[in-house]
């Protein structure tokens, strides 16, 4: 589905990322781990289309396509998800103002149709459920005066709402106690397919235990060091970043 | 980035920009005392009216243009306007299809089809090209009610002493410059009555539209709503695009009498100017209302046009109980200024008053809130609650506020919040990756944030209102 090929790239001439191989093949569930600045955060705001970083090489090839051709609204289009770690507010624009409108310009995007307010309501009704929210969510301000847990669910919402090919979690289960985790867990693996692909960025094994990755990665100082399966991610709860650190210091 | 984005919303055309070919009856420019007498006799005028315009220029002749204003503009030459206008075949009309179909094109561009509006929307229009009425619609169906819903002329001839009584006891001639000089001149406008305990069945329309190079228009719009009685208003204006700088000077005066309640909506979109900032319209307007015992006005607008806009629609509380609003959305874009607000006076006892205002800054514009909440010594408990927030839109706008307060009553309770932000990449990046453009991102985030004060105008006129925000912002919020 993507294949991300020795991507390099900085911020104001700072390198952040230097050299990522990635594959992700449809129906699989990836996980990148890794200490704190080595540049996890860069490369989902890369995939995603965030303008602020400069390119200096590689590739992403998404189902055939470059991406790094495309608008972040048109990788939208294509299926691409971010779940934002620090998802904003936009005020006086309600949940459902603002996911019907991403809905139906994400299908002019693609030349469909609008979809019917009717089948909109209905699917509206069956996520909220799905995630347990309560339906007065669909009519507050868009993640203003959310909780930390709140605006992450809304953002999963989003996600069973405009069902991506590939959905890239950034950090979903920071700031989440153990009963929101639960819910925003479940609420992911249930949208899981064979036609879909989920990449997990998270810090802590604990969000692993429920979305189960067939692949971890670590990421270290702006490269992938290391590749496993979960153990690799129950290896690194155990013994945390430093041995990470001291292998490839 | 959004610079990029904001630079190429900003620099959309005004769609609106186009002329339309009526021959039209234009007296030479200059203003004097027989070009006050021509327009006067023009309209066939009683002697009083007469003599109240020329007292007026009088007046206006010993008063110098305002400057306290937070705008730069050249003043314009008063003796090079032309003081009267009117489509040359003026005669009565019996229905639309006698109006020039030239004129009913023009309706059409700007999306308001008379026959749309009559058939479909139920809302009596007194459409005004220039400065003369040129049909007036749903007249019967009010007049059963015993509704006087038509153009000033009109009613100096045919209800002398509605008008008589009530003109210039809201905004008296010597208020201030512009409405010294509309007192003057004013050529034509729309006046309402609605009678005692009446609930107008419909929403009450008018269009002005410039269509004159060079012509200055001055409408004088006089609406009163006796005891017991409710209307709600709709104007709306939009206007050609021009080179030249054009005045509007128009005065608008409400009574609101005891039990009444009166709602008045504008939306604007005079020609803001094009992209260098040449051109455009200044309007400077005058609105009060006053209201009695009980009372309620109610003012909603929504700004987008003009090269210069100094405007404050206000409310005097002069009885117990009453209360006023204010409802603005402003909109500045390229080089457009706008210096607007609101002033709530409160002279009665238990007057309550709310003033919401949000103003948009794009492009070089300066977007200011200038407001006045003044309690009087006899207006006991008297309560205000003012919000005034500012979004900016790129890096080279300005927003200003300047709120004056005065109380001199201690129980009075005045609360005022105001907030400034700016249109973040984050928000717009944000929209981009759920697959929402950035233009649509941008009219997005305006209408929420305008949310509070769309919500207040009538159906009809918020889509419009909301098509308009959009015009006027695209490439320039995004």
């Amino acid at each position: 589905m993507i294949k991300i090929k020795d991507l390099q790239a900085g911020i104001e001439e700072k390198e952040i990322l230097r050299g990522i191989d990635l594959e992700i093949n449809a129906g699989e569930v990836h996980a990148i781990m890794g200490p704190n600045g080595s540049g996890k955060s860069t490369l989902s705001n890369i995939i995603a289309g965030r303008e602020d970083y400069e390119i200096s090489a590689g590739t992403i090839d998404f189902e055939g396509e470059d991406l790094m051709d495309l608008s972040p609204e048109e990788r939208a289009h294509k299926g691409v998800f971010l779940s934002f770690q620090y998802p904003v507010e936009i005020p006086g624009v309600t949940v459902s103002n603002f996911i019907k409108t991403a809905i139906n310009e994400s299908r002019k995007g693609r030349g469909e149709e609008a979809m019917e307010a009717r089948e909109m309501l209905a699917m509206m009704r069956e996520k909220t459920a799905l995630l347990e929210m309560d339906k007065s969510y669909l009519s507050r301000s868009l993640n203003e005066g959310f909780s930390g847990g709140e605006k992450k669910r809304n953002e999963i919402f989003q996600m069973a709402m405009l069902q991506p090919k590939l959905a890239i979690l950034d950090e979903t289960d920071s700031g989440l106690d153990i009963d929101a985790l639960r819910i925003v867990a479940n609420g992911v693996n249930k949208l899981r397919s064979k036609d879909n692909a989920v990449l997990v960025i998270t810090h802590y094994q604990r969000l692993l235990d429920y979305i189960e990755p067939d692949f971890v990665h670590v990421l270290y100082n702006g490269k992938i060091v290391k590749s496993g399966d979960k153990s690799l991610a129950l290896e690194l709860e155990a013994k945390g970043y430093d041995w990470i650190k001291a292998e490839n210091a | 980035m959004s610079d990029e984005i904001l630079g190429e919303i900003t620099a959309s055309e005004y769609k609106y920009g186009f002329t339309t070919e009526i021959e039209s009856d234009t007296v030479p420019p200059g203003l004097n005392e027989d070009v006050i007498r021509l327009i006067s006799s023009k309209k066939n005028e009683p002697e009083w009216m007469l003599e109240w315009r020329l007292d007026a220029y009088h007046t206006w002749s010993e008063m110098v243009e305002p400057d306290w204003p937070n705008v730069h503009y050249q003043k314009p030459d008063f003796q090079a306007i032309s003081y009267y206008s009117a489509p040359k075949q003026k005669k009565n009309l019996d229905s639309l299809d006698e109006v020039d179909p030239e004129l009913l094109k023009t309706f059409e561009k700007l999306g308001i089809s008379l026959d749309e509006q009559k058939r479909l929307s139920g809302v009596a229009m007194d459409v005004v090209v220039d400065s003369v009425s040129v049909a007036t619609t749903f007249k019967e169906t009010l007049a059963e009610k015993g509704i006087i819903f038509c153009s000033m002329s009109d009613a100096i001839q045919e209800h002398p002493e509605l008008v008589r009584k009530h003109l210039g006891t809201v905004v008296p001639k010597r208020d201030n410059f512009y409405a010294a000089l509309n007192s003057a001149v004013f050529t034509d406008g729309s006046f309402c009555y609605i009678p005692k305990g009446v609930h107008c069945p419909m929403e009450l329309s008018t269009y002005f539209r410039i269509n004159e190079a060079g012509t200055g228009q001055f409408e004088r719009t006089l609406l009163i709503a006796d005891a017991g009685s409710f209307v709600s208003y709709l104007e709306g204006c939009t206007a050609p695009q021009r080179d030249e700088n054009q005045l509007h000077a128009a005065v608008v005066e409400l009574v609101a009498m005891e039990d009444a309640e009166i709602k008045y909506s504008t939306v604007q979109n005079w020609f803001p100017g094009d992209a260098e900032g040449k051109g455009g319209v200044f309007n400077f307007v005058t609105k009060r209302g006053i209201c009695e015992r009980n009372a309620k006005i109610s003012w909603t607008q929504v700004e987008t046009g003009s090269a210069v806009t100094w405007k404050y629609p206000s409310c005097i509380l002069k009885g117990d109980h009453s209360i006023g609003e204010f409802y603005s959305v402003a909109v500045t874009n390229k080089f457009q200024q706008a210096d607007t607000g609101t002033k709530m006076i409160h002279l009665g006892k238990n007057t309550k008053s709310t003033i919401i205002s949000k103003g948009i800054s794009a492009g070089k514009s300066h977007n200011s809130y200038r407001g006045l909440v003044r309690v009087g010594a006899r207006a006991e408990n008297a309560r205000n609650f003012s919000q005034c927030d500012s979004l900016l839109m790129g890096d080279q706008c300005g927003a200003h506020t300047f709120p004056y307060i005065e109380a001199q009553h201690p129980s009075a309770q005045i609360e005022h919040e105001a907030t400034t932000s700016k249109i973040g990449e984050d928000q717009i990046f944000y929209c981009n990756q759920r697959g929402i453009g950035t233009e649509e991102a941008i009219a997005l985030i305006v209408n929420g944030y305008c949310k509070e004060v769309l919500n207040q105008l009538p159906m009809e006129f918020a889509v419009e209102a909301q098509k308009l925000l959009e015009i006027s912002l695209e490439g320039s919020v995004g």
